[in-house]
């Protein structure tokens, strides 16, 4: 499997399109920013939500049990699944129970993490997804390559020839609006003729039995209001104390995410509709697991609003693909190794670890730390690769021993200034799109003692 | 093993000791002077508007002068008896939807809207245009006022609505009318 640093290289190639990647996604960082500094109390309001997330998390069996309690009492199914495998299996046996061919979803990163579309394809079952990035994607075979903006990855261009091949748009039409009422006809169509709508969910209420989902679409809503059948899915650290907690969770959400100071529609479900049945399945799948190791629990406190994407330096120029897992960016990096550590032991190096994303985390979750300690794990894990541990070793080696450091810095030196040929050939990864630094004439220790006699 | 005894048992063998919170301090919250200006300015910002009337008497005549369309439900007035059992198709053709908001927020524009009020829940959404009909007294500064008005159990299903339906999916460029609303208007009566 091709890692971070070789698929970002593969995204790197189109220099116009990096630059745009890198430029849109600062941009929505900058509504963040404009945003959050239009809420005196910003600072504040982190703190309370990274104080209710870490009393749930420490409570959570208790909260759990409110929460389903509350649930059932609603006339709301509750199911349990311990990993991916059972999850989809729950949601494919109440489609087959019950017959159901025509079936609607909105964005929820937990049935990508499950993929649950690719399993019930498997099962001869097609799920239309109804978020216009993820229709546009599906349209595409391919995953989203953002969990707020899952087709930040394409053009216009790219959309609609997607959407001339399948929605039989005009040829050449690019037009943002003209392509978005194309896919408004095409799935208010989906929505009225659904008989199930699968659902992801933002926040559980332990103490109402409650679900919130937030959209700007609508897609949610008009999916579960039309069907006989809605099924929310979620992880069980959506779980929050209170109904009240929501004013500070929706507070930071949307505007962390994208500048809005709300998402336009933030929906309560607690009870189905006359005649409706709505379920909701609780998953861990490993967040039980990563529940009990101290210095990486709090990433739990995620609420999926991506501005660790949005301000990561890496990821806004190296793309969502190059991270190859559903959750990319930042908060990604940390969660993944939980799950797989050899499949994901590159990701905690793709970042610079200059912080900027446990800055702007709504939930105060320290990104930065995190990323720093998977390295010094995956290394004790024995799961780095081997050109990583041979540098390491190198570099101890040399660091080590103050005259061998000293004739290397002499050697480098000389050689970028008599031989630059010699660094700059292609396995040397520091010369690619990079030029090599003038050397000094002296080193930084020479020049000291030098000057300390003066 | 069942999994939720599973997932019962690891939760509980993991979870660190327990940690306090503090409840959120209303006295450090935002304020804002002029409620209904502010509710104004982010909703108009967002993509919705705002119509400030003097009395319910007259948000009446005001809203039966504009142009509604042809399939009009007003759910603050007479609307048919099956509204809760019309078939999604059926409210596909509704072009306007008049509905009666609850609690208004405005540091984000947000109406509370309940099932109660909107009779069948596909309503607000499936409509091409919609219009929520508030009151001024109704108007909190914020999130953290509205959870304290409202309870969000007391019908099955409730929203807070700000502005209309919208996506940036493409290009990240905004389109207002997205699957819902293309036009979201909130009509304001002063007393």
């Amino acid at each position: 499997m091709k890692d971070h640093a070789t698929l970002a290289e593969e995204f790197i190639r189109d220099d116009a399109r990096t630059n745009w990647h890198d430029e849109t996604l600062w941009f929505v960082r900058q509504k963040r920013d404009k945003a959050a500094h239009g809420i005196p109390e910003w600072e504040q309001l982190r703190e309370w939500a990274s104080q209710i997330k870490n009393h749930t998390l420490s409570n959570m069996d208790r909260y759990l049990e409110e929460f389903e309690k509350n649930a059932l009492d609603n006339g709301v199914k509750v199911h349990w699944a311990a990993d991916a495998t059972e999850h989809n299996r729950i949601i494919h046996d109440i489609i087959k129970s019950k017959g159901i061919t025509r079936i609607v979803k909105s964005k929820s990163m937990l049935t990508e993490e499950c993929h649950l579309n690719h399993y019930l394809e498997e099962q001869g079952v097609e799920v239309v997804d109804t978020d216009l990035g993820e229709r546009i994607v599906q349209f595409r075979h391919e995953p989203p390559s953002h969990i707020v903006l899952p087709a930040i990855h394409l053009k216009k261009q790219d959309v609609s020839d997607t959407f001339h091949e399948h929605l039989q748009t005009e040829k050449g039409n690019n037009d943002p609006t003209y392509l978005t009422r194309a896919a408004r006809v095409h799935l208010r169509e989906k929505f009225i003729a659904s008989q199930l709508a699968i659902t992801g969910v933002n926040f559980a209420i332990a103490e109402t039995g409650g679900v919130v989902v937030c959209t700007n679409e609508g897609n949610a809503d008009m999916g579960t209001h039309a069907a006989d059948v809605h099924i929310a899915c979620m992880g069980f650290e959506k779980l929050i104390p209170k109904a009240s907690h929501l004013s500070v969770f929706l507070r930071l959400l949307a505007r962390s995410a994208t500048g809005q100071p709300v998402t336009t529609y933030s929906s309560h479900f607690h009870k189905p509709r006359a005649g409706q049945e709505m379920h909701i399945v609780i998953v861990d799948n490993g967040r039980s697991n990563i529940l009990g190791k101290a210095d990486f629990r709090n990433a739990l406190k995620c609420i999926r609003c991506a501005a660790c994407f949005n301000t990561c330096p890496v990821y806004r120029r190296s793309g969502g693909f190059s991270y190859h897992t559903a959750v990319a960016g930042p908060i990604g990096s940390i969660l993944n190794p939980n799950f797989d550590p050899k499949k994901y032991s590159d990701l905690p190096f793709a970042s610079s670890l200059c912080g900027s994303c446990s800055n702007v985390c709504p939930v105060k979750i320290d990104i930065h730390n995190q990323l720093w300690k998977w390295r010094q794990e995956l290394s004790k894990g024995g799961h780095l690769p081997l050109s990583k541990k041979i540098m390491m070793k190198g570099m101890a080696f040399v660091l080590g021993r103050p005259a061998l450091y000293r004739f290397g810095g002499a050697s480098a030196r000389w050689v970028l200034r008599y031989m630059p040929f010699m660094v700059k050939f292609k396995i040397n990864p520091w010369n690619k799109q990079r030029e090599m630094p003038e050397a000094p004439r002296q080193s930084f220790r020479d020049w000291y003692i030098q000057n300390k006699k003066k | 093993m069942s999994s939720r005894e599973k997932i019962f048992s690891a939760i509980r063998k993991n979870k660190p000791e327990s940690v306090p919170y503090t409840e959120p301090d209303l006295t450090l919250v935002i304020n804002y002077p002029d409620l209904l200006t502010q509710f104004s300015t982010v909703l108009t910002a967002i993509g919705g508007s705002c119509k400030e009337i003097a009395s319910a008497e007259e948000a009446r005549q005001f809203i039966a002068s504009i142009d509604k369309g042809a399939f009009v439900i007003d759910t603050t007035g007479d609307y048919p008896l099956d509204l809760a059992r019309l078939s999604p198709t059926e409210l596909s053709a509704v072009d306007t939807a008049i509905i009666r908001g609850g609690v208004a927020v405005a540091e984000n524009g947000s109406i509370w809207v309940t099932e109660e009020n909107m009779v069948n829940r596909l309503l607000p959404f499936i409509a091409q245009q919609l219009i929520l009909l508030i009151y001024e007294k109704d108007l909190v500064p914020t999130m953290h006022q509205a959870y304290e008005r409202i309870s969000v159990n007391e019908t099955g299903f409730g929203v807070f609505i700000a502005g209309p339906s919208k996506t940036a999916d493409i290009e990240q460029s905004l389109v207002i009318g997205a699957h819902g609303p293309c036009g979201m208007m909130a009509v304001v009566i002063r007393n």
